[in-house]
């Protein structure tokens, strides 16, 4: 418990320097665009072929329960609102938890073994700023868009599936997947996805960061950033979730 | 004019202590204004330590630490910056930047700590790494390196800023003799043209007495010996005349 609490409390104090540091002189704009390109681009073809195949898996699921009822014609509809509410940001959050909280974690933890930031402070750079910030804001910047990506794609793959089915056409379903669809059923869930990124660029930092156990820290910091980030990622979507109601009630479906 | 401003790098009654360790018990020493002090001794006997309490990476338990007039031990954030961009620091991996090209490696502190242009960068960066017979590698990333032109790039970054003194840290490991040799070379060549001072902490002995006016012992983190070369041939201590022969 004391561990625990002890991780909460450095990771909370973590977090308040990277805001803190944000805004402080100079931006690191040149690094926070590579990161977002390492991040983003990278990604990409994760975060899309994930979307496609559970668009596919979900309207075939879907279709089996809704056919019972007659009610087929809401399959765009649900696939629509389960991507945009749920399953788009909080899947493409556990991704990059994946892909790119391991790639900092690994990556943060590998320069410290090999003093590499030791030798960005000894040329009077303060590593934090320049290694842990724009790697943080480029993870709140890239999980939004990612987000945006991952809902088209599981769209695709939901029409795809539904296409080859029952032969639906492509403006019937989309008419059909928008309808009754509010924006406060897309921005808000996307939105949400800023805190997840920033959740899995701060643990994964301070993991990377804080190693100090030689060679074998690297590979802990890579496994320890990816579990971490993805149960605080879960537990943070119960509490957005939550807030998100409270202050958008017509985005409850 | 006081010690701590006479001498390029000063140590006072330094300590540090890792857990229940005494890496360094009391260790003190002064360095004029361009003379170059190796430090050597045993494994384990705290000479890495001692350059890191003087860069400022680590803090010493009780001691002061001076380099060209900062009380460095005392110094945090933008003032220890600001002292820092007067030391040079090669590191025994040289650590460069793996994910930069050796121009960038050169160029980021220029780019981050002067109000230099683009084309006076080029100019200081091109001009370092000839001078370390790197010229024609600059767009090469370290891991196409081999371990001596890593050492040279890495002499290049920490002589980039012009610093007033130049920390060393092991500079012929992992190198063979006539590589290693031409490492020795370079610093020679920069204490004799620009006057730096340097403190090289090496196993080396053969390139200490190339390189070093005068030699600090380390044993068990206490300094047991400080003089030239030729005066600690005859120490009383064993250990001192090993460490300082080169057979």
């Amino acid at each position: 418990m004391k561990k625990i609490l002890q991780f909460v409390g450095d990771v909370t104090l973590f977090g308040i320097r990277v805001i803190v540091n944000a805004f402080r002189r100079p931006i690191e704009f040149g690094e926070i665009w590579s990161q977002v390109e390492d991040m983003g681009v990278r990604s990409l073809p994760l975060v899309s072929s994930s979307g496609l195949a559970l668009g596919v898996v979900m309207t075939l699921h879907t279709r089996s329960t809704l056919v019972a009822f007659g009610a087929t014609a809401l399959i765009p509809r649900v696939q629509c609102l389960s991507f945009f509410v749920e399953i788009g940001p909080l899947v493409a959050a556990l991704l990059v938890a994946g892909r790119v909280g391991a790639g900092i974690g690994a990556v943060i933890a590998n320069l410290r073994v090999t003093e590499q930031i030791d030798a960005i402070e000894v040329l009077s750079v303060d590593s934090f700023k320049f290694l842990v910030v724009p790697r943080v804001i480029a993870c709140v910047l890239v999980l939004p868009l990612l987000v945006v990506f991952m809902d088209a794609c599981g769209l695709v793959g939901g029409f795809l599936s539904e296409n080859a089915v029952s032969h639906l056409s492509v403006q019937l379903f989309i008419e059909r997947a928008f309808k009754g669809v509010e924006l406060s059923n897309f921005v808000p869930p996307t939105l949400k996805t800023a805190v997840f990124g920033f959740i899995i660029g701060t643990v994964s930092s301070y993991y990377g960061y804080t190693m100090n156990e030689g060679t074998q820290g690297v590979g802990k910091a890579a496994t320890k950033s990816v579990v971490t980030c993805s149960l605080l990622v879960i537990l943070a979507d119960v509490i957005l979730v939550k807030v998100i109601f409270l202050l958008f009630p017509g985005s409850a479906i | 004019m006081t010690e701590s401003t006479a001498a390029a790098v000063v140590l006072n009654n330094v300590s540090k202590r890792f857990g229940s360790k005494q890496v360094l018990h009391e260790v003190s020493f002064s360095v004029p204004r361009g003379e170059a002090l190796c430090v050597l001794g045993r494994s384990g006997t705290g000479k890495s330590v001692t350059l890191r309490l003087m860069i400022g990476l680590i803090k010493p338990d009780a001691g002061d630490i001076f380099i060209s007039g900062n009380h460095i031990s005392c110094l945090e954030g933008k003032e220890l910056s600001r002292a820092r961009c007067k030391i040079g620091f090669l590191f025994q991996s040289a650590a460069l930047f793996d994910s930069y090209t050796l121009y960038d490696n050169l160029a980021l502190p220029l780019r981050r700590l002067t109000a230099k242009s683009n084309s006076e960068i080029e100019e200081i960066v091109d001009r370092g790494l000839k001078q370390v017979g790197l010229a024609g590698d600059k767009h090469k990333l370290p891991g196409a390196l081999s371990g001596g032109m890593r050492k040279r790039a890495g002499l290049a970054r920490a002589l980039v800023l012009e610093p007033d003194v130049l920390l060393v840290d092991e500079p012929s490991s992992g190198l063979d003799r006539i590589t290693a040799s031409e490492i020795d070379d370079l610093l020679l060549e920069q204490k004799a043209l620009h006057q730096t001072t340097m403190v090289i902490v090496t196993h080396d002995v053969h390139g200490a007495r190339r390189v070093g006016d005068r030699f600090a012992v380390l044993d068990q983190g206490r300094l047991i010996a400080l003089g030239k070369p030729e005066e600690l041939e005859d120490h009383e201590s064993e250990t001192v005349r090993k460490l300082v022969t080169e057979n």
